[in-house]
Protein backbone atom coordinates (compact mmCIF):
# COMPACT_ATOMS: atom_id res chain seq x y z
CA UNK A 1 0.00 0.00 0.00
CA UNK A 2 0.79 3.46 -1.05
CA UNK A 3 1.15 5.64 1.94
CA UNK A 4 1.62 8.95 1.81
CA UNK A 5 1.31 11.86 4.62
CA UNK A 6 -1.70 13.73 2.13
CA UNK A 7 -3.77 10.95 3.32
CA UNK A 8 -3.11 10.88 6.81
CA UNK A 9 -4.15 14.84 6.19
CA UNK A 10 -6.95 13.52 4.35
CA UNK A 11 -8.76 11.44 7.14
CA UNK A 12 -7.85 13.64 10.01
CA UNK A 13 -9.23 16.74 7.97
CA UNK A 14 -12.99 14.55 7.53
CA UNK A 15 -12.90 12.46 10.91
CA UNK A 16 -12.69 16.54 12.58
CA UNK A 17 -14.96 17.63 10.40
CA UNK A 18 -17.42 15.01 10.96
CA UNK A 19 -17.09 15.54 15.08
CA UNK A 20 -16.57 19.04 14.83
CA UNK A 21 -19.59 19.36 12.34
CA UNK A 22 -22.04 18.18 14.09
CA UNK A 23 -21.15 18.50 17.73
CA UNK A 24 -20.11 22.56 17.48
CA UNK A 25 -22.66 25.34 18.47
CA UNK A 26 -24.01 26.47 15.27
CA UNK A 27 -25.31 29.99 14.90
CA UNK A 28 -29.44 30.24 14.34
CA UNK A 29 -29.91 31.77 11.09
CA UNK A 30 -33.41 32.40 10.00
CA UNK A 31 -34.99 29.19 8.82
CA UNK A 32 -32.04 27.01 8.35
CA UNK A 33 -31.78 26.14 12.14
CA UNK A 34 -29.54 22.65 12.54
CA UNK A 35 -29.77 22.46 9.19
CA UNK A 36 -26.51 24.58 8.95
CA UNK A 37 -24.95 22.04 9.49
CA UNK A 38 -24.87 19.90 6.28
CA UNK A 39 -23.13 23.04 4.95
CA UNK A 40 -20.12 21.27 5.84
CA UNK A 41 -21.06 18.75 3.56
CA UNK A 42 -22.88 19.85 0.58
CA UNK A 43 -20.96 23.18 0.10
CA UNK A 44 -17.59 21.02 0.17
CA UNK A 45 -19.05 18.17 -2.42
CA UNK A 46 -19.11 20.85 -5.47
CA UNK A 47 -15.32 22.35 -4.51
CA UNK A 48 -14.22 18.37 -5.01
CA UNK A 49 -16.03 18.66 -7.65
CA UNK A 50 -14.33 21.60 -9.89
CA UNK A 51 -11.13 20.53 -8.41
CA UNK A 52 -11.27 17.00 -9.65
CA UNK A 53 -12.97 18.48 -12.83
CA UNK A 54 -10.01 20.86 -13.51
CA UNK A 55 -7.35 18.15 -12.67
CA UNK A 56 -9.52 16.22 -15.37
CA UNK A 57 -8.86 19.07 -17.92
CA UNK A 58 -5.36 19.47 -16.84
CA UNK A 59 -4.49 15.90 -17.91
CA UNK A 60 -6.86 15.97 -21.06
CA UNK A 61 -4.27 18.96 -22.20
CA UNK A 62 -1.18 17.22 -21.41
CA UNK A 63 -2.57 14.50 -23.45
CA UNK A 64 -3.29 16.30 -26.14
CA UNK A 65 0.60 17.97 -25.98
CA UNK A 66 2.52 14.98 -25.51
CA UNK A 67 0.12 12.35 -26.63
CA UNK A 68 0.91 9.91 -23.21
CA UNK A 69 -2.08 7.67 -22.75
CA UNK A 70 -1.40 7.89 -18.78
CA UNK A 71 -2.40 11.53 -19.19
CA UNK A 72 -6.10 10.02 -20.65
CA UNK A 73 -6.53 7.87 -18.05
CA UNK A 74 -6.20 10.41 -15.72
CA UNK A 75 -8.48 13.00 -16.82
CA UNK A 76 -10.84 10.01 -17.25
CA UNK A 77 -10.43 8.89 -14.03
CA UNK A 78 -11.02 12.41 -12.18
CA UNK A 79 -14.04 13.54 -14.36
CA UNK A 80 -15.81 9.97 -13.50
CA UNK A 81 -14.90 10.68 -9.56
CA UNK A 82 -15.98 14.74 -10.52
CA UNK A 83 -19.22 13.21 -11.43
CA UNK A 84 -19.84 11.11 -8.68
CA UNK A 85 -19.24 14.07 -5.74
CA UNK A 86 -21.53 16.12 -8.31
CA UNK A 87 -24.30 13.40 -7.64
CA UNK A 88 -23.45 13.36 -3.95
CA UNK A 89 -23.87 17.36 -4.11
CA UNK A 90 -27.45 17.32 -5.49
CA UNK A 91 -28.05 14.58 -3.08
CA UNK A 92 -26.90 16.78 0.23
CA UNK A 93 -28.62 20.04 -1.59
CA UNK A 94 -31.77 18.01 -2.22
CA UNK A 95 -31.99 17.13 1.42
CA UNK A 96 -31.13 20.32 3.12
CA UNK A 97 -33.51 22.22 -0.15
CA UNK A 98 -36.18 19.69 1.24
CA UNK A 99 -36.08 21.06 5.10
CA UNK A 100 -35.35 24.46 4.17
CA UNK A 101 -37.28 25.69 0.92
CA UNK A 102 -40.02 22.66 1.08
CA UNK A 103 -39.54 20.98 -1.82
CA UNK A 104 -36.62 18.76 -2.60
CA UNK A 105 -36.25 20.12 -6.29
CA UNK A 106 -37.65 24.00 -6.53
CA UNK A 107 -35.91 24.73 -10.24
CA UNK A 108 -33.82 26.63 -8.37
CA UNK A 109 -31.09 28.05 -11.20
CA UNK A 110 -28.43 26.86 -9.15
CA UNK A 111 -29.78 23.58 -8.89
CA UNK A 112 -30.76 23.51 -13.00
CA UNK A 113 -27.35 24.48 -13.51
CA UNK A 114 -25.91 21.54 -10.97
CA UNK A 115 -28.11 19.40 -12.66
CA UNK A 116 -26.67 20.50 -16.52
CA UNK A 117 -23.34 19.97 -15.36
CA UNK A 118 -23.63 16.96 -14.14
CA UNK A 119 -25.33 15.74 -17.48
CA UNK A 120 -22.40 17.34 -19.90
CA UNK A 121 -19.80 15.33 -18.27
CA UNK A 122 -21.94 12.37 -18.67
CA UNK A 123 -22.11 13.00 -21.80
CA UNK A 124 -18.07 12.78 -21.67
CA UNK A 125 -18.51 9.39 -19.74
CA UNK A 126 -20.90 8.56 -22.67
CA UNK A 127 -18.52 9.56 -25.66
CA UNK A 128 -15.46 8.06 -23.93
CA UNK A 129 -17.48 4.69 -23.74
CA UNK A 130 -18.47 5.00 -27.30
CA UNK A 131 -15.10 4.35 -28.88
CA UNK A 132 -12.36 1.48 -28.44
CA UNK A 133 -9.69 2.34 -29.84
CA UNK A 134 -7.76 3.42 -27.09
CA UNK A 135 -5.69 6.29 -29.20
CA UNK A 136 -8.75 7.66 -30.42
CA UNK A 137 -10.63 7.57 -27.64
CA UNK A 138 -8.42 9.93 -25.53
CA UNK A 139 -7.97 12.11 -28.53
CA UNK A 140 -11.74 12.91 -29.27
CA UNK A 141 -12.67 12.89 -25.55
CA UNK A 142 -9.72 15.46 -24.48
CA UNK A 143 -10.88 17.63 -26.83
CA UNK A 144 -14.40 17.50 -25.97
CA UNK A 145 -13.44 17.37 -22.12
CA UNK A 146 -11.65 20.72 -22.63
CA UNK A 147 -14.49 22.47 -24.88
CA UNK A 148 -17.29 21.34 -21.78
CA UNK A 149 -14.81 22.76 -19.09
CA UNK A 150 -14.89 25.70 -20.73
CA UNK A 151 -18.74 25.66 -21.26
CA UNK A 152 -19.32 24.61 -17.63
CA UNK A 153 -17.37 27.37 -15.55
CA UNK A 154 -19.50 30.17 -16.98
CA UNK A 155 -22.51 27.91 -16.52
CA UNK A 156 -22.39 27.54 -12.53
CA UNK A 157 -19.62 30.57 -12.21
CA UNK A 158 -21.15 33.15 -14.32
CA UNK A 159 -24.70 32.59 -14.94
CA UNK A 160 -26.50 32.09 -11.19
CA UNK A 161 -25.14 35.27 -9.87
CA UNK A 162 -26.90 36.78 -12.91
CA UNK A 163 -30.66 35.83 -11.90
CA UNK A 164 -32.80 35.48 -8.56
CA UNK A 165 -31.99 32.42 -6.62
CA UNK A 166 -33.14 30.87 -3.15
CA UNK A 167 -29.55 29.80 -2.56
CA UNK A 168 -26.77 32.60 -1.06
CA UNK A 169 -25.22 34.65 -4.12
CA UNK A 170 -28.00 35.23 -6.48
CA UNK A 171 -28.59 38.62 -7.50
CA UNK A 172 -30.30 39.69 -4.50
CA UNK A 173 -28.20 37.53 -2.23
CA UNK A 174 -27.94 38.54 1.55
CA UNK A 175 -24.79 40.43 0.99
CA UNK A 176 -25.55 41.63 -2.19
CA UNK A 177 -24.29 39.05 -4.46
CA UNK A 178 -21.02 37.44 -3.99
CA UNK A 179 -19.28 33.89 -3.73
CA UNK A 180 -22.45 31.46 -3.33
CA UNK A 181 -20.46 29.07 -1.86
CA UNK A 182 -19.29 30.81 1.26
CA UNK A 183 -22.16 32.72 2.28
CA UNK A 184 -20.91 35.91 2.28
CA UNK A 185 -20.35 37.52 5.47
CA UNK A 186 -22.64 35.38 7.68
CA UNK A 187 -20.51 32.56 7.95
CA UNK A 188 -18.74 32.95 11.78
CA UNK A 189 -15.62 31.74 12.55
CA UNK A 190 -15.94 28.19 14.59
CA UNK A 191 -18.47 27.65 11.27
CA UNK A 192 -15.18 28.50 9.11
CA UNK A 193 -12.84 26.66 11.39
CA UNK A 194 -14.82 23.48 10.53
CA UNK A 195 -15.46 24.57 6.66
CA UNK A 196 -11.98 24.29 5.40
CA UNK A 197 -10.39 21.70 6.74
CA UNK A 198 -13.79 19.73 5.58
CA UNK A 199 -13.13 21.21 1.84
CA UNK A 200 -9.86 20.34 1.75
CA UNK A 201 -10.47 17.01 3.75
CA UNK A 202 -13.26 15.92 0.65
CA UNK A 203 -10.92 17.06 -2.18
CA UNK A 204 -7.95 15.07 -0.76
CA UNK A 205 -10.58 11.78 -0.68
CA UNK A 206 -11.77 12.56 -4.38
CA UNK A 207 -8.29 12.60 -5.22
CA UNK A 208 -7.23 9.26 -3.77
CA UNK A 209 -10.61 7.49 -4.74
CA UNK A 210 -9.42 8.87 -8.51
CA UNK A 211 -5.79 7.69 -7.70
CA UNK A 212 -6.78 4.09 -6.92
CA UNK A 213 -8.65 3.89 -9.68
CA UNK A 214 -6.28 4.97 -12.02
CA UNK A 215 -3.53 2.99 -10.37
CA UNK A 216 -5.43 -0.25 -11.02
CA UNK A 217 -6.67 0.57 -14.05
CA UNK A 218 -3.13 0.98 -15.25
CA UNK A 219 -2.01 -2.56 -13.87
CA UNK A 220 -4.74 -4.34 -16.21
CA UNK A 221 -3.91 -2.60 -18.95
CA UNK A 222 -0.32 -2.69 -18.65
CA UNK A 223 0.59 -4.09 -22.46
CA UNK A 224 -1.29 -0.92 -23.52
CA UNK A 225 -0.43 2.31 -21.61
CA UNK A 226 3.46 1.34 -21.80
CA UNK A 227 3.49 0.29 -25.93
CA UNK B 1 -9.20 34.03 -46.80
CA UNK B 2 -8.95 32.20 -50.15
CA UNK B 3 -9.02 28.66 -49.51
CA UNK B 4 -12.24 29.73 -46.82
CA UNK B 5 -14.06 30.89 -49.42
CA UNK B 6 -13.17 27.96 -51.77
CA UNK B 7 -14.16 25.08 -49.33
CA UNK B 8 -17.30 27.18 -48.61
CA UNK B 9 -18.25 26.90 -52.00
CA UNK B 10 -17.40 23.38 -52.08
CA UNK B 11 -20.22 22.60 -49.37
CA UNK B 12 -22.80 25.26 -51.47
CA UNK B 13 -21.91 23.12 -54.25
CA UNK B 14 -22.63 19.93 -52.55
CA UNK B 15 -25.34 21.39 -51.15
CA UNK B 16 -27.03 22.53 -54.94
CA UNK B 17 -25.87 18.53 -55.91
CA UNK B 18 -28.09 16.96 -53.10
CA UNK B 19 -30.90 18.93 -52.65
CA UNK B 20 -32.85 16.42 -51.56
CA UNK B 21 -30.94 17.03 -47.95
CA UNK B 22 -31.22 20.38 -47.70
CA UNK B 23 -35.53 20.32 -48.63
CA UNK B 24 -35.45 17.40 -46.29
CA UNK B 25 -34.43 19.56 -43.52
CA UNK B 26 -37.17 22.29 -44.86
CA UNK B 27 -39.82 20.06 -44.44
CA UNK B 28 -38.81 18.61 -41.00
CA UNK B 29 -38.98 22.41 -40.31
CA UNK B 30 -42.39 22.84 -41.98
CA UNK B 31 -44.11 19.40 -40.34
CA UNK B 32 -42.54 19.21 -37.25
CA UNK B 33 -44.04 23.52 -36.84
CA UNK B 34 -47.59 22.38 -38.48
CA UNK B 35 -47.70 19.83 -35.85
CA UNK B 36 -46.94 22.04 -32.73
CA UNK B 37 -49.54 24.44 -34.48
CA UNK B 38 -52.26 21.74 -34.48
CA UNK B 39 -50.87 21.11 -30.78
CA UNK B 40 -51.13 24.51 -29.00
CA UNK B 41 -52.65 26.74 -31.78
CA UNK B 42 -51.73 30.36 -30.58
CA UNK B 43 -49.92 30.23 -27.26
CA UNK B 44 -49.63 32.74 -24.87
CA UNK B 45 -46.07 34.66 -25.23
CA UNK B 46 -44.46 32.73 -22.78
CA UNK B 47 -44.96 29.48 -24.22
CA UNK B 48 -44.58 30.75 -27.38
CA UNK B 49 -40.97 31.80 -26.99
CA UNK B 50 -40.05 28.52 -25.23
CA UNK B 51 -41.18 26.39 -27.75
CA UNK B 52 -39.48 28.62 -30.53
CA UNK B 53 -36.01 28.35 -28.96
CA UNK B 54 -36.44 24.35 -28.75
CA UNK B 55 -37.31 24.32 -32.02
CA UNK B 56 -34.81 25.89 -33.52
CA UNK B 57 -32.44 23.62 -31.28
CA UNK B 58 -33.98 20.75 -32.84
CA UNK B 59 -33.78 22.51 -36.67
CA UNK B 60 -30.03 23.68 -35.83
CA UNK B 61 -28.69 20.39 -34.62
CA UNK B 62 -30.28 18.12 -37.89
CA UNK B 63 -28.62 21.02 -40.10
CA UNK B 64 -25.49 21.43 -38.69
CA UNK B 65 -25.29 17.37 -37.85
CA UNK B 66 -24.41 16.32 -41.79
CA UNK B 67 -21.43 18.81 -42.15
CA UNK B 68 -18.74 16.56 -41.38
CA UNK B 69 -21.15 13.35 -40.92
CA UNK B 70 -21.36 13.90 -44.86
CA UNK B 71 -17.67 13.69 -45.86
CA UNK B 72 -16.13 10.41 -46.17
CA UNK B 73 -12.86 9.10 -44.83
CA UNK B 74 -10.96 9.41 -48.08
CA UNK B 75 -12.62 13.48 -48.83
CA UNK B 76 -10.96 14.37 -45.34
CA UNK B 77 -7.42 13.17 -46.32
CA UNK B 78 -7.36 15.17 -49.47
CA UNK B 79 -8.41 18.18 -47.44
CA UNK B 80 -5.89 17.83 -44.91
CA UNK B 81 -3.78 17.72 -48.03
CA UNK B 82 -4.98 20.55 -49.29
CA UNK B 83 -5.93 22.89 -46.35
CA UNK B 84 -4.84 23.57 -42.80
CA UNK B 85 -6.94 22.60 -39.86
CA UNK B 86 -7.89 26.01 -39.21
CA UNK B 87 -9.30 27.05 -42.43
CA UNK B 88 -11.58 24.05 -42.43
CA UNK B 89 -13.04 24.64 -39.38
CA UNK B 90 -14.13 28.10 -39.68
CA UNK B 91 -15.17 27.54 -43.51
CA UNK B 92 -17.44 24.80 -41.94
CA UNK B 93 -18.28 27.32 -39.12
CA UNK B 94 -19.66 30.25 -41.66
CA UNK B 95 -21.20 27.86 -43.58
CA UNK B 96 -23.48 25.79 -41.04
CA UNK B 97 -24.19 29.43 -39.27
CA UNK B 98 -25.68 30.58 -43.33
CA UNK B 99 -27.87 27.42 -43.24
CA UNK B 100 -29.03 27.72 -39.62
CA UNK B 101 -29.78 31.17 -40.32
CA UNK B 102 -31.90 30.42 -43.23
CA UNK B 103 -33.72 27.88 -41.26
CA UNK B 104 -34.74 30.46 -38.53
CA UNK B 105 -35.92 32.68 -41.33
CA UNK B 106 -37.89 30.35 -42.62
CA UNK B 107 -39.30 28.99 -39.26
CA UNK B 108 -39.92 32.42 -38.09
CA UNK B 109 -42.26 33.19 -40.90
CA UNK B 110 -43.76 30.01 -40.62
CA UNK B 111 -43.85 30.51 -36.52
CA UNK B 112 -45.86 34.04 -37.42
CA UNK B 113 -48.30 32.48 -39.57
CA UNK B 114 -48.86 29.60 -37.37
CA UNK B 115 -48.57 30.52 -34.17
CA UNK B 116 -49.32 34.32 -34.78
CA UNK B 117 -46.88 37.04 -33.27
CA UNK B 118 -47.32 37.91 -29.44
CA UNK B 119 -44.05 39.68 -29.70
CA UNK B 120 -43.99 43.90 -29.41
CA UNK B 121 -41.24 43.94 -30.88
CA UNK B 122 -40.81 41.99 -34.22
CA UNK B 123 -37.83 43.16 -35.62
CA UNK B 124 -35.81 42.68 -32.29
CA UNK B 125 -37.44 39.22 -31.91
CA UNK B 126 -35.98 38.71 -35.33
CA UNK B 127 -32.48 40.05 -34.90
CA UNK B 128 -32.22 38.18 -31.69
CA UNK B 129 -33.23 35.02 -33.27
CA UNK B 130 -30.31 35.31 -36.16
CA UNK B 131 -28.08 35.83 -33.37
CA UNK B 132 -29.28 32.93 -31.59
CA UNK B 133 -28.96 30.68 -34.56
CA UNK B 134 -25.17 31.65 -35.02
CA UNK B 135 -24.84 31.11 -31.19
CA UNK B 136 -26.27 27.39 -31.82
CA UNK B 137 -24.29 26.57 -34.58
CA UNK B 138 -20.75 27.54 -33.32
CA UNK B 139 -21.25 24.60 -31.13
CA UNK B 140 -22.65 22.36 -32.71
CA UNK B 141 -20.22 22.49 -35.81
CA UNK B 142 -18.03 21.46 -32.98
CA UNK B 143 -20.08 18.97 -31.57
CA UNK B 144 -20.52 17.32 -35.19
CA UNK B 145 -17.34 17.28 -36.08
CA UNK B 146 -16.60 15.41 -32.84
CA UNK B 147 -19.40 12.77 -33.48
CA UNK B 148 -17.92 12.26 -37.12
CA UNK B 149 -14.71 11.66 -35.53
CA UNK B 150 -16.37 9.12 -32.88
CA UNK B 151 -17.54 7.59 -35.70
CA UNK B 152 -21.41 7.00 -34.65
CA UNK B 153 -24.44 8.00 -35.87
CA UNK B 154 -26.12 11.64 -35.03
CA UNK B 155 -27.55 10.40 -31.78
CA UNK B 156 -24.14 10.98 -29.85
CA UNK B 157 -24.07 14.66 -31.10
CA UNK B 158 -27.57 15.18 -29.62
CA UNK B 159 -26.32 13.95 -26.80
CA UNK B 160 -23.19 15.74 -26.17
CA UNK B 161 -24.22 18.93 -27.44
CA UNK B 162 -27.87 19.55 -25.89
CA UNK B 163 -26.11 19.55 -22.57
CA UNK B 164 -23.57 22.29 -23.62
CA UNK B 165 -25.92 24.28 -25.39
CA UNK B 166 -28.15 25.03 -22.10
CA UNK B 167 -25.68 28.40 -21.68
CA UNK B 168 -26.68 30.13 -24.74
CA UNK B 169 -30.14 28.99 -24.62
CA UNK B 170 -30.91 30.12 -21.46
CA UNK B 171 -29.10 33.42 -22.17
CA UNK B 172 -31.32 33.50 -25.95
CA UNK B 173 -34.60 32.79 -23.62
CA UNK B 174 -34.01 35.55 -21.74
CA UNK B 175 -33.03 38.09 -24.15
CA UNK B 176 -35.76 37.40 -26.22
CA UNK B 177 -38.20 37.97 -23.73
CA UNK B 178 -37.20 41.68 -24.47
CA UNK B 179 -39.36 41.60 -27.72
CA UNK B 180 -42.21 40.29 -25.77
CA UNK B 181 -42.25 43.59 -23.61
CA UNK B 182 -40.57 42.06 -20.66
CA UNK B 183 -38.71 44.81 -19.12
CA UNK B 184 -35.30 44.30 -17.67
CA UNK B 185 -32.97 46.40 -14.55
CA UNK B 186 -30.68 48.78 -17.12
CA UNK B 187 -27.93 47.34 -18.08
CA UNK B 188 -29.32 43.55 -17.64
CA UNK B 189 -29.86 43.40 -21.44
CA UNK B 190 -26.59 44.57 -22.46
CA UNK B 191 -25.00 42.30 -19.84
CA UNK B 192 -26.45 39.05 -21.46
CA UNK B 193 -26.17 40.33 -24.53
CA UNK B 194 -22.19 41.02 -23.77
CA UNK B 195 -21.38 37.32 -22.46
CA UNK B 196 -23.41 35.74 -25.09
CA UNK B 197 -21.15 37.30 -27.28
CA UNK B 198 -18.03 36.37 -24.70
CA UNK B 199 -19.19 32.98 -24.93
CA UNK B 200 -19.74 32.87 -28.49
CA UNK B 201 -16.54 34.09 -28.81
CA UNK B 202 -15.24 31.51 -26.70
CA UNK B 203 -16.61 29.05 -28.67
CA UNK B 204 -14.66 29.87 -31.82
CA UNK B 205 -11.33 30.29 -30.33
CA UNK B 206 -11.91 26.75 -28.86
CA UNK B 207 -12.87 25.42 -32.37
CA UNK B 208 -9.97 26.48 -33.82
CA UNK B 209 -7.43 25.59 -30.99
CA UNK B 210 -9.45 21.86 -30.73
CA UNK B 211 -9.86 21.24 -34.31
CA UNK B 212 -6.54 20.49 -35.37
CA UNK B 213 -6.48 17.92 -33.21
CA UNK B 214 -9.34 16.66 -33.82
CA UNK B 215 -8.68 16.05 -37.66
CA UNK B 216 -5.49 14.24 -37.52
CA UNK B 217 -5.70 10.54 -37.73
Amino acid sequence: MKFTWWKVVCIVFLLFSFIAGFLIKVPNIGNLHQTIRNFFFHVPMWFTMITLLTLSLGYSIAYLRTQNLKYDIRAGEYAKTGIVFGLLGLATGSIWAKFTWGEYWSNDPKQMAAAIAVLIYFAYVVLRGSMNDFDKRARISGVYNIFAWFIYIPLIIILPRMVQSLHPGGLEGAQGGGNPALGGGSLDPTMRAVFWPAVFGWILLGIWISDLKIRYFLLTHKTIVNA
Amino acid sequence: MKPIAILIKKDLLLELRHQHTFFGILLYVASSIFVLFLAIGHPASDVYNGVFWMMQLFISINAVAKSFLQESKGRMIYFYLVSSPVQFVIAKMIYNAVVVIIMVVLSLILFLILLGSPMLDLWRFAVISFYGAFSISLVFTLMSAIAAKAQQNAAIMAILGFPLIIPQLMLLIRISKSAFGLGFESGALTQMVLLLSGLNILVIVLAVILFPFLWKD
